[in-house]
């Protein structure tokens, strides 16, 4: 135990000497960049921190930051590990003048873990296009934002565009599906919605599990081979998502059948596999392409100076940076909304990052201010509905790059939001929460 | 000078066998005990108190139950996470189903769940030894993980397979705050830890110790084989398995399967043999180390680059501490393979002669 007293000397010598002279201004809006540089998630890890955090520098230097206050920020490796997820967690909500703004912890794992947490410490948990899917009823979890699509909201888009694909939803009766899902607590999250779907519209659904991290798939493929599905549902991470289209070419199914996921549609997915790739559709939230102003104005004001943070530079405009962009941007508005209400000028506590989270409206005009025209979806979020956009495009790997071929589809949300909503409920009434009245939210 | 044992006698058994003999040693285990007790919880703060202190003894915990099989009885298991997960599921469940049972009866249960599993996975050690029985054991590692995924009543049909962790209320008293969970675990830790020292000293340790040593040695002089190391399973696998209940109620409040993969086991033994085995001072020593020695490099990364007004890539800190923490464990290995504990044990030595040595 001496070792451990002499550690913690060090430590906090060394914590207090770079607190200490860091947050000396007031201006400032501290966000917590917990994401993950190494491990077998560090593409996606690497790429969202790079694109958010470029969008940061990008605002610093062309606006000043917003209204005046710079953002700033501190990098903290997780690992993709809950318990490092939420040491991070802690080091950094009181950071900054008025602490953590909102922290986006990139790990439905560390997700979980940080919702309680988040609660407590009235610190937003944004969880974009991952997380706890019920935590999208803002009555029950008024910290956790599962902004713009869920898990569940997105399995119905595809559902959906399964059925335009063959010609009408009435014709997925007696389809085969296929849900082929990662081990994990991300992996299991869709399959009740897909059970409720398979009944409503009359399809059979199988769900075959692949065990973490992915990489030994044959027996999965084999089985796949023998049910001869219309579809499979690739619900893969990391390198789950080539291993599964090497091993869709190896059984002979066609690619074209095969759907992923927005983990799963990377360029790092796609791009190791090979030839197998061709033809591969997955989900999307966002695109890819560098050809967007706001990217544009990235290179200009951050890439031209040599202060980008993707050593790769052709990273730039990748899926991944550009859902880190994604991330940024959700970022700065919320805050941007709230200053309208509490004091332009001003750095913005959690809480009221909350408020302006709550009621965030990226319309279509909206978008094209921030030079983001499709490249994200139009965005409305309220106390209640903590998503807020549930719409996704869908787009396929021709070999050399991802190609949109759908527009938004959205979701069902006449099918998702009673379920979150019960799902919500039954969390409540575990954890004994009252949830909001929503019409008393000013 | 000051710490020798001279002048100091015994003048009854009791005094000659208890666990501190000598003085100083008494005065610095209190102090010790005061300082964290009373002055880390009212100086701590959310930070210290819930990211650093709460799992490092949890994971000395763990360490320690890991210790009790590995070090003490010479049975090298890498089924630790599997015990975790069992006593961190068991708990939630006691909770969940009995909810009258209370928060330390639960704890208590879950260990002896735990405990279950480590006697029937254990049995194999009758059969094998070392390296093979370390091969049986993983076993354990995957069909626990394996089971808890696969029937929903453990995680009570949660879809995704992550449960929360019920409020904790003992006697009335809800242990809601980050100081009032880290004493709760630091009482629990501490009583284990006395237990499991006084244990290793009882007839029953020296039966483990014998086994370790030589096992057919031991059978000769009468040790029951079939016992001794089935109660090392049992009672180390009590230890993981309270220490896994901690882990999900005192530390991370949710906890999914994957929390208890394969790759904690070996976390946990790597503890073991850093921190010494064959030592409870080993296993706090060792999770010290493993835990904090990560998040102090990632600090001090931040701090170096904050200082020289150079910015790093991220990716190049990240990779660097992982070699930094390999070569330091390679290190410490070669300088001292009986782990950090022995560093400590030879320091005393040495102190005892300062400032006259032979």
């Amino acid at each position: 135990m001496k070792r451990t007293t002499l550690m913690l000397a060090v430590g906090t010598l060394a914590a207090a000497g770079f607190t200490g002279q860091a947050w000396a201004q007031v201006k400032e809006q501290f966000v917590p960049a917990s994401f993950y540089w190494v491990g077998p998630y560090a593409p996606g890890g690497s790429g969202i921190a790079g694109g958010m955090l470029d969008y940061f520098k990008m605002l610093n230097t062309r606006d000043g930051g917003i209204n005046g206050v710079k953002l700033t920020w501190e990098k903290c490796e997780t690992e993709y590990n809950n318990a490092r997820g939420v040491e991070c967690y802690e080091r950094l909500k009181k950071k900054g003048p008025t602490g953590a703004t909102l922290i986006h912890p990139l790990s439905t794992g560390i997700t979980y873990s940080l919702i309680e947490k988040g609660t407590t410490d009235k610190i937003p948990i944004v969880s974009v296009g991952y997380g706890r899917t019920d935590a999208a009823d803002g009555r029950v979890f008024p910290y956790i934002f599962p902004i713009i699509t869920t898990y569940w909201s997105q399995n119905t888009a595809k559902i959906k565009f399964m059925g335009q694909k063959m010609g009408g939803m009435d014709k997925l009766k007696g389809a085969k599906i296929v849900n082929l899902y990662h081990g994990s607590a991300y992996g299991k999250e869709t399959i009740p919605v897909l059970d409720a779907q398979a009944k409503q519209y009359g399809f059979q659904v199988t769900h075959i599990e692949v065990s973490h991290p992915g990489n030994e798939q044959q027996a999965q493929w084999l089985q796949i081979r023998q049910i001869k599905p219309d579809w499979v549902i690739l619900r893969g991470w990391g390198v789950m998502n080539p291993t599964a289209l090497k091993a869709a070419q190896r059984a002979g199914y066609p690619r074209e059948k095969i759907i992923g996921v927005w983990w799963s549609g990377a360029e790092e997915d796609v791009i190791p596999a090979g030839d197998a790739a061709k033809g591969y559709i997955a989900a999307g939230f966002n695109v890819s392409g560098s050809n967007y102003p706001v990217v544009q104005d990235i290179q200009k004001h951050v890439y031209a100076k040599g202060q980008g943070e993707m050593e790769d530079k052709s990273r730039v405009g990748s899926i991944y940076y550009n859902r880190g962009v994604v991330f940024g941007m959700i970022t700065t508005e919320a805050v941007r909304k709230a200053q309208e209400r509490y004091g332009k000028g001003q750095p913005m506590t959690g809480e009221q990052v909350r408020w302006g989270l709550e009621n965030l409206n990226m319309d279509e005009a909206y978008l094209k201010n921030l030079g983001a025209t499709g490249f994200m979806q139009p965005l409305k979020m309220s106390c209640a509905d903590h998503e807020g956009g549930g719409q996704v495009k869908f787009q396929q790997w021709d070999g050399k790059q991802w190609k949109v071929i759908s527009d938004w589809i959205s979701s069902d949300q006449k099918l998702v939001r009673p379920m979150i909503e019960a799902s919500a409920a039954q969390y409540a009434k575990e954890k004994g929460i009252t949830p909001r009245d929503c019409s008393k939210e000013k | 000078m000051f710490y020798r044992e001279a002048g100091q006698f015994k003048s009854s058994y009791a005094e000659d066998q208890q666990i501190f003999p000598i003085r100083q040693d008494r005065i610095g285990i209190t102090a010790l005990l005061l300082v964290v007790f009373v002055a880390v919880p009212l100086l701590g703060d959310q930070y210290w108190l819930s990211a650093i202190f709460t799992p490092l003894l949890i994971f000395a915990l763990a360490a320690l139950g890991l210790n009790i099989l590995t070090g003490y009885a010479g049975q090298l298991s890498l089924g630790t996470a599997a015990f975790m997960a069992v006593g961190a599921f068991m708990a939630y469940n006691f909770m969940l189903r009995l909810p009258w049972l209370g928060v330390i009866p639960s704890f208590i249960l879950a260990g002896l769940c735990a405990a279950a599993v480590g006697v029937v996975f254990g049995l194999p050690s009758l059969r094998i030894k070392g390296f093979y029985l370390a091969v049986a054991t993983l076993a354990c590692q995957f069909f626990v993980l394996w089971a808890i995924q696969r029937w929903g009543w453990i995680t009570n049909y949660s879809a995704s397979g992550v449960i929360t962790a019920q409020k904790m209320v003992i006697l009335g008293f809800p242990f809601d705050t980050p100081a009032l969970k880290y004493l709760l675990t630091l009482s629990i830790v501490t009583l284990l830890a006395l237990l499991a020292k006084n244990l290793m000293r009882s007839e029953t340790g020296r039966a483990f110790m014998a086994v370790r040593d030589m096992d057919v040695a031991a059978e000769v002089i009468g040790i029951r084989m079939m016992h001794t190391k089935l109660l090392a399973f049992a009672i180390s696998s009590f230890y993981c398995g309270v220490a896994g209940a901690m882990y999900a109620f005192c530390y991370l409040g949710t906890v999914e399967p994957e929390a208890f993969t394969l790759d904690l086991s070996f976390r946990v033994l790597f503890m073991i043999i850093i921190g010494g085995t064959g030592s409870i001072l080993g296993s706090f020593i060792g999770a010290a180390f493993i835990t904090l020695l990560p998040i102090f490099l990632n600090v001090m990364f931040g701090g170096i680059s904050h200082l020289l007004g150079v910015e790093i890539p991220h990716a190049v800190i990240s990779n660097l501490e992982l070699i930094i923490f390999g070569a330091l464990i390679i290190f410490f290995l070669i300088v001292e393979p009986h782990g950090l504990a022995r560093l400590w044990q030879i320091a005393k030595e040495k102190l005892r002669l300062w400032p006259f040595p032979h």
